[in-house]
């Protein structure tokens, strides 16, 4: 909302001097966030006068152009020039020249002076052109910075203009004027308007409030007027679409008289284009009164006015030539021939007033906020009227924002307003709260004198009736957002002042800390940093093909995946069901950036849609919804799993002299995945995988010892490599991350720590190629039973000696007794034993 | 180098002026080696099997019973101040030797190469932990929840009214069908409401986590984003309790000079509701006023929605965006660093915040 100062004065007490920044400053207090200042001299200086052209001598051109030589008075006649400057001739009159033909001798004119500088830095100085010293512009509206329009030379007499030769056109012009522009909650519609933000001003201040309203003299009661029926048939939860219709009649009117300049520099300061004067004086009643409403021409309405739902297939074109087809929620106002308007939409185009209309027929009505907002959604149709009445427009005010249209028609246009009026519909009842004496206080933290309270209170409109346990409150007809002591809190506080709350610190009972999961969460992905990785975040958007190609089911198919209904990109219109694709965008990117050593990870969500996907409907707000309702609702939130994965790619370090750095492989994939589980003290269970992403070869299952898949680790497709502009031999892992937290033991359980010797032995078994060297050591380590320590693979060799097919595994055994030094003989039986188990499992020759 | 000396007789072992004569052989030739390899060379030869000293030495085996005395002594001396000179002038040695080693050893220890990437975390994450550790230490829990979310839990359930604007002005992400009702939350508050519903009260818990709105990505606005809210529902609590609470966190993140403001302001959830700022006492360009976030008291409805009696329990509520407060706190002047992943921007920070 934007507020020209020069308004807000008519009803608050605005010092003088008071700029646009000092009312925002004053205004943010009572809780509006301040956006921009409008001040046309910031773009716009003078000495910009009226002058009259005296003489104009056209002067045809070599290139076909004709201009005008014109000698201009700016200073009255007999007056002397008192303005000095380089280029301001003493004699009082300017020679101009001017390439615009739209004026005559003898019009007057706006000219800006040399030294006067126009929106765009347009410096206007004495210059030689067409053979003239050209010395001043004789002006238009868009070189003003004041309208868009075309047509020429702004001639004064034509916006009903004619002023003294010499003055300030700034001010003629309202130029000096300046508006501020707050930002308006979405509660407070009241102050969608100059009467609202002038009370709201008064309340920052401290100061006098006139209100607008009490400057109309509307009669108490109007009647004969135009025919008008209220027949909704279909109200949305009960609220009838329209409670009030307020029509008056206005005759004789000519809707082609210019809009004086002192309503259109106040429209255009507000924000609002002048378009004619009838639209131009609704316009400006309704940012006044905030009442939106319409003028009709009354020679192009056929019977009474019927304000009705709409029926299946109606249309109508409103006022911005669209023909729209029409739903049976929408509020219409109707005639004879069918609507003619969208209710506190958009009117329609073919009642709409022209310049040949004479007589007009106002319309100020009270719509309901949830029709208005629900049509304006509908049909695309964001207007100033429906983001008023959507936020609630003052029931009480529609008869007196009629009166003040009538009246500046009659005014401006040169109306006579019938007597006869219409006014029908309902009151609302008027809301009463009882607010209990020390609610305030005990809400707020501050001990609000009954003054305080009670003042506050009347200030804001309401009326407040002192009771023994409190106050019953009576909200001002304007105000639809006080329902409640809660929001009477608020208005006292506001009104006493946020600064005035005092602090103190609450004392929250004993925490229990971070949970498991959470320390679990925070372990693991410092752990990753502390292991050399770098951690990134990627946006969850994907397309349909990443998820098909990432999202693996532990089935091997892809997974369902959720689809964004408006999804900022339709090419990542889904939800993640793997974090892979976003990091490889990142890792891609961070290469093409000149970073060829990358290891990055992310933790987060992904998104796994199951069976039951959210719920048929949604229970109302301000109740507690019943427990199967509740577990409906959580049960129809899907999965969303954390998950974590990383991408290697290039080198493990820095190459620098004397040191030469380590190529990523799949198998740092496959210890980066270790290490999550190790972190969290879960065994990870690796073996030969399968997964479209990754190298058919070099891709390793994670599952838990329970079989539960939970991750890929390995080397990248080549192929997906390629596509993705990646380099080669890039490798990457992802893990359910949640599933491990959940398998960590809860207690760890300690081990006894033997003092005895160790006693070593190594053997090599020769296999066929295809058996998992993690699958031998399990042999072994079956084998071998109690008294192995541990048993690690430390060769795998294939060549000269080593059948074809087959592979030689070394692995190194230790063996210790909890209670005594083993003899050469116990660690050897037992190394027999491992290699029995091996060999019968899996053919394995020792070598 | 031989062990013997040819063409010397075996000296008399009690030929003092002989024996004396071997001794300072020795002692000249030890003081003459100048490395160990000369030493040892010298050690054979003087002390040798072959030396004079051990030849005379065997000799005493075969003099008269009455001599050997004499003798031994005189033998036992000398070979003892060779032995001594030896052991002195191997330590001399070994100790310059060793010396040497060490100076030739010398490395060029600026040009140590760096064998380990230095891994780094993303300072939204690490700033998430650290404001959660500041509530942790007021005795808060941290409160989690999905990011896929019930139109319930994110607007009816905290009094968004069903055909409010304000409804609108959260730039929804719907997720298909509509009829199922599913969104990606638009602040962490269902986490709120999921806490009501789940703990028992007095409540106390901060909500940090990811949000989503549909905000093209430019220097200020990402359709993906964090906040943490807090929530604290107990007996008697008022909005002088927010104010303590948030002036006592404001002061943890930006130093004791930091303290806040609150201006009117409306947010369905809350009544009243209000824009919380920030005297920012380091910002680049001077101390100043900064729009963090938005609070206010829990609105009856809210409560009423999680099944909690507004008439007994009242509560407050914040909220503040990550981002924004990295911005403002680590002087990051575009949001797409933030979010685009160049691993500069989360290396540069390492591990601290």
């Amino acid at each position: 909302m934007r507020i020209p100062l020069s308004w807000l004065r008519e009803f608050a007490q605005v010092p003088a001097d008071a700029t646009a920044e000092d009312v925002m400053a004053d205004l943010v207090k009572v809780g509006f966030e301040e956006e921009e200042v409008h001040r046309p001299t910031d773009e716009l200086t003078g000495p910009v006068v009226v002058g009259q052209v005296l003489s104009l001598v056209k002067e045809p051109q070599s290139n076909g152009k004709t201009i005008n030589w014109c000698q201009v008075r700016v200073v009255p006649e007999g007056q002397e020039q008192t303005l000095t400057g380089e280029g301001i001739d003493p004699s009082g009159v300017q020679g101009i020249i001017c390439g615009a033909h739209n004026f005559v001798e003898g019009d007057k004119v706006v000219v800006t002076l040399p030294g006067a500088v126009l929106p765009g830095n347009f410096q206007i100085s004495a210059r030689k052109t067409y053979g003239h010293l050209s010395a001043g512009m004789i002006a238009s509206v868009r070189e003003l910075g004041i309208g868009d329009d075309h047509d020429g030379i702004l001639v004064l007499s034509r916006i009903g203009l004619d002023p003294e030769i010499g003055s300030d056109a700034m001010e003629l012009l309202g130029l000096y004027d300046q508006a501020a522009e707050i930002n308006v909650t979405p509660d407070r519609g009241y102050a969608f308007s100059i009467r609202g933000v002038a009370r709201e001003y008064a309340h920052a201040t401290g100061t006098l409030f006139t209100d607008p309203a009490s400057k109309v003299n509307a009669p108490a009661s109007l009647q004969g007027g135009y025919g008008v029926k209220l027949n909704d048939d279909a109200p949305i939860y009960g609220m009838p679409g329209c409670d009030r219709f307020v029509a008056r009649t206005v005759r004789g009117v000519d809707a082609s008289r210019p809009t004086p300049p002192w309503m259109s520099s106040r429209l255009r300061l507000a924000g609002v284009r002048s378009i004619s004067l009838p639209v131009d004086i609704s316009n400006y009643v309704m940012l006044e009164l905030g009442q939106p409403n319409h003028c009709y021409d009354l020679d192009k309405l056929a019977g009474d006015i019927v304000v009705r739902r709409a029926v299946a297939g109606e249309k109508i074109t409103t006022l911005d030539d669209k023909e729209r087809t029409l739903d049976v929620e929408d509020l219409l106002i109707t005639d004879d021939s069918g609507a003619i308007g969208i209710a506190g939409v958009m009117g329609g185009a073919h009642t709409e007033v022209s310049d040949s209309t004479t007589n007009i027929l106002v319309e100020a009505a009270h719509f309901d906020e949830v029709s208005i907002a629900r049509s304006r959604r509908r049909h695309k149709l964001p207007s100033e009227a429906s983001k008023r009445f959507e936020r609630g427009v003052d029931w009480r005010v529609a008869n007196i924002a009629a009166q003040r249209v009538v009246d500046l028609l009659v005014e401006l246009a040169g109306g006579t307003a019938d007597e006869a009026g219409t006014d029908v519909g309902t009151a609302p009842e008027a809301v009463t709260i009882e607010l209990p004496a020390e609610f305030a206080a005990a809400r707020i933290g501050i001990d609000f004198t009954e003054e305080q309270i009670t003042t506050s209170l009347v200030d804001l409109g309401a009326t407040v009736e002192k009771t023994s346990s409190g106050y019953v409150v009576t909200a001002p007809s304007w105000r639809n957002d006080l329902e409640t002591k809660e929001d009477l809190s608020e208005e006292i506080a506001r009104l006493v002042g946020y600064d005035n709350i005092p602090s103190t610190l609450p004392v929250a009972p004993p925490g229990r800390g971070l949970s498991r999961s959470q320390q679990q969460k925070r372990r693991v992905v410092q752990a990753l940093a502390d292991a050399g990785l770098t951690e990134v975040l990627s946006y969850p958007f994907v397309s349909k093909a990443a998820n098909d190609t990432f999202g693996v089911a532990a089935e091997g198919e892809a997974r369902p995946a959720l689809k964004l209904a408006n999804p900022i990109s339709e090419e990542q219109g889904f939800l993640r069901t793997s974090i892979l694709p976003g990091l490889i965008e990142v890792a891609r990117r961070n290469h093409s950036r000149g970073f060829r050593d990358l290891a990055v990870y992310e933790a987060g969500s992904v998104f796994l849609p199951g069976e039951t996907l959210g719920t048929d409907s949604i229970p109302p707000l301000g109740v507690k919804p019943a427990d199967e309702v509740l577990d409906g609702l959580y049960d129809g939130v899907p999965h969303q799993p954390l998950h974590i994965a990383a991408v290697l790619t290039g080198h493990d370090s820095p190459a620098a002299a004397t040191h030469t750095p380590r190529a990523w492989d799949w198998a740092d994939a496959v210890d980066v995945a270790r290490l999550i589980a190790d972190v969290l003290g879960v065994e990870l269970v690796v073996s030969q995988g399968s997964h479209q992403a990754f190298h058919p070869g070099r891709a390793a299952q994670l599952a838990l010892r329970n079989g539960d898949v939970v991750g890929y680790a390995g080397e990248l497709h080549p192929k997906l490599l390629a596509a993705h502009d990646m380099p080669a031999r890039s490798v990457a892992l992802e893990v359910n991350v949640e599933v491990l937290f959940e398998a960590a033991a809860d207690v760890i359980v300690a081990k006894h720590i033997s003092g005895f010797p160790v006693a070593t032995q190594d053997v090599a078994l020769v296999v066929p190629q295809d058996v998992p060297a993690d699958q031998v050591l399990a042999a072994l380590r079956e084998g071998a039973g109690e008294l192995l320590e541990d048993v690690a693979l430390f060769d795998v060799y294939a060549g000269p000696g080593i059948d074809e097919g087959k592979k030689s595994l070394a692995f190194g055994l230790r063996f210790r007794a909890d209670d005594r030094t083993l003899t050469a003989d116990e660690a050897s039986e037992a190394r027999a034993a491992a290699v029995a188990v091996a060999a019968e499992r899996f053919g394995a020759v020792q070598r | 180098m031989t062990d013997t000396l040819p063409g010397a007789a075996i000296p008399n072992p009690l030929d003092e002026a002989a024996i004396t004569a071997a001794v300072e052989d020795a002692i000249a030739a030890i003081a003459a080696a100048s490395s160990l390899d000369e030493l040892k060379a010298v050690r054979l030869a003087h002390t040798g099997e072959k030396s004079p000293l051990s030849l005379a030495n065997r000799e005493i085996g075969g003099l008269a019973k009455e001599h050997k005395a004499a003798a031994g002594k005189l033998m036992g001396s000398s070979r003892g101040r060779v032995n001594q000179a030896l052991a002195a002038r191997t330590q001399v040695l070994e100790a310059e030797n060793d010396a040497r080693i060490l100076v030739e050893e010398t490395v060029d220890v600026t040009a140590a190469p760096r064998r380990r990437r230095a891994g780094a975390r993303h300072p939204l994450s690490t700033l998430q932990d650290r404001v959660s550790d500041i509530f942790v230490g007021m005795g808060w829990e941290i409160a989690e929840g999905p990011e896929v979310e019930s139109e319930w839990f994110n607007f009816d359930a905290l009094n968004f009214k069903p055909d409010h604007p304000a409804r609108e002005m959260q730039d929804t992400f719907f997720v298909e069908p509509p009829e199922a009702h599913l969104l990606m939350r638009t602040h962490t508050s269902p986490v709120q409401v999921r806490s009501m519903l789940e703990r028992e009260v007095p409540i106390y818990v901060l909500c940090p986590g990811k949000v989503f709105r549909t905000d093209e990505l430019d220097a200020t606005h990402t359709p993906v984003f964090h906040q943490f809210e807090g929530l604290a529902i107990d007996k008697n609590l008022s909005m002088a309790d927010l104010r303590g609470t948030l002036e006592h966190f404001a002061r943890q993140m930006f130093g004791d000079e930091a303290s806040i403001r609150l201006r009117p302001n409306y947010f369905p959830f809350t009544e009243p509701s209000a824009e919380l700022d920030i005297w920012h006492p380091g910002a680049k360009g001077g101390p100043r006023w900064i729009e963090w976030g938005g609070c206010g008291m829990v609105n009856p409805n809210v409560l009423r929605a999680a099944g909690i009696d507004p008439d007994i329990y009242s509560g407050f509520a914040f909220g503040m965006g990550i981002e924004r407060t990295l911005m403002f706190r680590n002087e990051v002047g575009d949001m797409r660093d933030m979010i685009e992943g160049d691993v500069r921007f989360s290396e540069h920070f390492g591990m601290e915040i």
